[in-house]
């Protein structure tokens, strides 16, 4: 990584209020949707982050542009503090950060032809040039026919409108991309040429990707670091071809170990381990280590009463467990719990 | 001996003003007691309309059903809607992919799971209470006597989807139908499912019919897969054979565009080119024809037939053969 991070979080918090009451609403608890990042990501690299939903991973990409706002902790851009700058100054800054959604089908406003999605990001910050020129060479960057440009939203397929919103994100010439989950609602076919396109214009334009998404092996293919995040947290970060080569987290290896292959060879010959429950929820976090309440390889000392903090296991990789070492060297085992009902309550810390 | 057999199934979609569309179009298969079945496709290739169809639970109104549906040697497509109805979630069920709009949401989960209990076992409610809890807990389902008081909304996703799974397993159905079950859920969630699934085959010899998009699910759970697109079989074979030999250019597109855990990364990934949406009629050609690498002329004159035996193919120009040591 170069020397100096593009992307810097510190301490990010993420809180949302949960209100009862009908006229005097009250604050009756916290969802603590990001609770407490740290991240780097360096000039030119991908960094992906991964989780389960209501993992706080999409908020967290949010926070970064100041879409929502942080509770707590700095965003430093490029050397600028994004909490600190005014809502004129965050405007500004947005034209170097900008945001690919997951939803090609919502994320475009279907009376708005093409020509007018990717114009309305120049006009909005002063570009004087020629608009329609620009916009032919933006389509033509994201491999649309120039032809595209006076049609509508509905007249393409969900992976032509994908590479529309890619066109706008990059309209501006921005640093930063965040892509929320890029590829998820496209059909399997059509995945493959926008992860394609995405990391043809890392190249092209020297762009910074944060990738957000659930699907583990994408994010591999796509990433240069990996940021594994359980209920608001960061629990393991790691270059990527490490990751699955050995994860480290409990939660990593279930996760990785969860993510069918198509290969049945290789499908055979897997060892599953199986999580047991749901994920509790972002308002009830387990004290202790928040993973505990589902982890396999839960000890009965510190798991449940000591919050792990991400510590570096190896060098470059991360990880916030008591027991990775052992767990690592096969000295603590993954209890065989496939298919106990009677396994832990949902949320309900272990007593 | 197969327990479902359907031959030749075609699904018409007619209304007025507009084109038929041929939804599915002479679809072949046959699902044998303990035995995992996958229909393999992207949206829109007819995977969903066939189960719908094998439940006899498309509209009447402007769709004509075709061929034959036998379940243990009854014909489903003429068979009276009474009878269909005592069949439909006593010897077969169907799990759907989206759980919270398969459920009904005002009404508690206890009232969804004891319904079929009541209908189709004559049970008391108060027997058939007893049951819905045992059903829950042995999918999984933490306190069962609680969550049966509980609506929809108050279950996570995957303990949503595992209530409809007791539901479709409270009369022991000796067919049941999976139309992308896990699809909705995270993988670990989706790991739970699927070892039910698995556990629920191997157990009770229940033949399973597996509809999804993902080749790693298939790859898991199915003895036999079979790959559709835009309505029809394009290749069938035993998982060993599909994935170690893939013979059709789509299925061999499909699998060469999902990167992969297990390999090394930095390889890149190659597109199959154009849209599902780029397809020509099967009339015409071959539909595939459009996004294909292996097109020869043939293709866009005449559409070609699935031949070949335990590995059927649909192709003019499929791709070599690779020795297969099993």
């Amino acid at each position: 990584m170069s020397s100096e991070p593009l992307l810097s979080i510190r301490g990010l918090k993420v809180h949302f209020p949960v209100k009862k009451g009908v006229l005097l609403q009250r604050v009756v608890g916290q969802v603590r949707a990001v609770d407490g990042v740290d991240l780097d990501v360096g000039q030119g690299m991908t960094y992906g982050l991964v989780g389960e939903s209501g993992c706080g991973k999409s908020t967290l990409g949010k926070a970064v542009l100041r879409l929502v706002e942080p509770t707590a902790g700095t965003v430093v851009f490029d050397g600028v503090d994004v909490g600190a700058q005014s809502p004129e100054q965050t405007r500004l800054l947005r034209r170097h950060m900008q945001m690919v959604f997951q939803d090609p089908f919502a994320s475009l406003d279907p009376r708005q032809s093409v020509e007018s999605v990717l114009t309305e990001p120049l006009r909005t910050h002063g570009f004087t040039g020629d608009g329609s020129k620009r916009v032919r060479e933006l389509l033509d960057i994201v491999g649309l026919p120039a032809g595209a440009a006076r049609r509508y939203p509905h007249e393409f397929s969900g992976g032509q409108r994908q590479r529309v919103g890619i066109a706008r994100a990059i309209a501006l010439n921005p640093r930063l991309i965040i892509a929320d989950e890029p590829v998820s609602a496209l059909d399997v076919s059509i995945q493959a040429q926008i992860v394609n396109l995405l990391e043809d214009l890392q190249e092209q334009l020297g762009l910074t990707y944060v990738v957000v998404a659930h699907d583990l092996a994408v994010v591999r293919h796509v990433s240069d670091v990996i940021g594994v995040m359980y209920l608001g947290a960061l629990v393991e970060e790691s270059p990527s071809d490490e990751l699955y080569a050995e994860p480290l987290h409990p939660y990593t290896i279930a996760l990785m170990s969860a993510i069918p292959i198509p290969d049945p060879e290789v499908e055979e010959r897997r060892q599953r381990i199986l999580l047991t429950g749901d994920l509790p929820s972002p308002v009830n976090i387990p004290p202790g280590c928040r993973f505990h309440t589902r982890c396999p390889f839960r000890q009965p000392t510190r798991c449940a009463d000591e919050e792990p903090g991400l510590r570096e296991a190896r060098p470059g990789r991360k990880v916030a467990c008591h027991w990775v070492e052992e767990i690592a060297a096969g000295r603590i085992r993954a209890a065989a719990s496939a298919h106990d009902p009677t396994a832990t309550e949902v949320g309900v810390p272990v007593t | 001996m197969s327990l479902l057999k359907v031959e030749e199934l075609s699904v018409v979609f007619r209304q007025r003003g507009r084109e038929d569309v041929r939804a599915v179009d002479g679809v072949s298969f046959s699902v044998a007691p303990g035995e995992t079945v996958g229909l393999v496709g992207e949206s829109g290739c007819g995977k969903s309309v066939t189960s719908l169809a094998v439940m006899g639970l498309l509209p009447r109104r402007g769709v004509l059903v075709e061929g034959s549906i036998a379940f243990d040697g009854t014909e489903l497509l003429t068979l009276p809607a009474d009878k269909l109805r005592t069949l439909r979630g006593r010897d077969m069920a169907i799990v759907f992919q989206d759980p919270m709009s398969s459920l009904n949401p005002v009404v508690p989960i206890g009232v969804q799971v004891t319904e079929v209990l009541v209908r189709h076992r004559g049970l008391s409610s108060g027997e058939a209470r007893a049951e819905a809890a045992e059903l829950l807990r042995r999918v999984g389902i933490p306190d069962p006597a609680r969550r049966l008081r509980e609506y929809p909304h108050q279950l996570s996703g995957g303990m949503r989807q595992r209530a409809l799974i007791a539901a479709a397993l409270a009369c022991s159905p000796r067919l049941l139908i999976a139309d992308e079950p896990t699809t909705a859920l995270d993988v670990t969630i989706q790991a739970q499912i699927l070892e039910l699934l698995k556990g629920l085959v191997a157990d009770t010899g229940t033949a399973l019919v597996l509809i999804t998009h993902d080749l790693g699910v298939v790859a898991g759970m199915c003895d036999t897969v079979h790959v559709m697109y835009s309505g029809r079989i394009v290749e069938r074979a035993s998982r060993h054979e599909l994935f170690a030999s893939p013979r059709h250019p789509y299925t061999a597109g499909l699998l060469a565009s999902v990167p992969r855990l297990d390999r090394p990364r930095g390889e890149r990934l190659e597109p199959i080119q154009g849209s599902p949406r780029d397809t020509l009629p099967w009339s015409r050609g071959c539909a595939f024809a459009p996004r294909c690498r292996n097109r020869v002329d043939e293709c866009a004159r005449a559409a070609p037939e699935l031949h070949g035996g335990s590995h059927s193919l649909r192709c003019f120009n499929p791709i070599e053969a690779k020795a297969v040591n099993r």
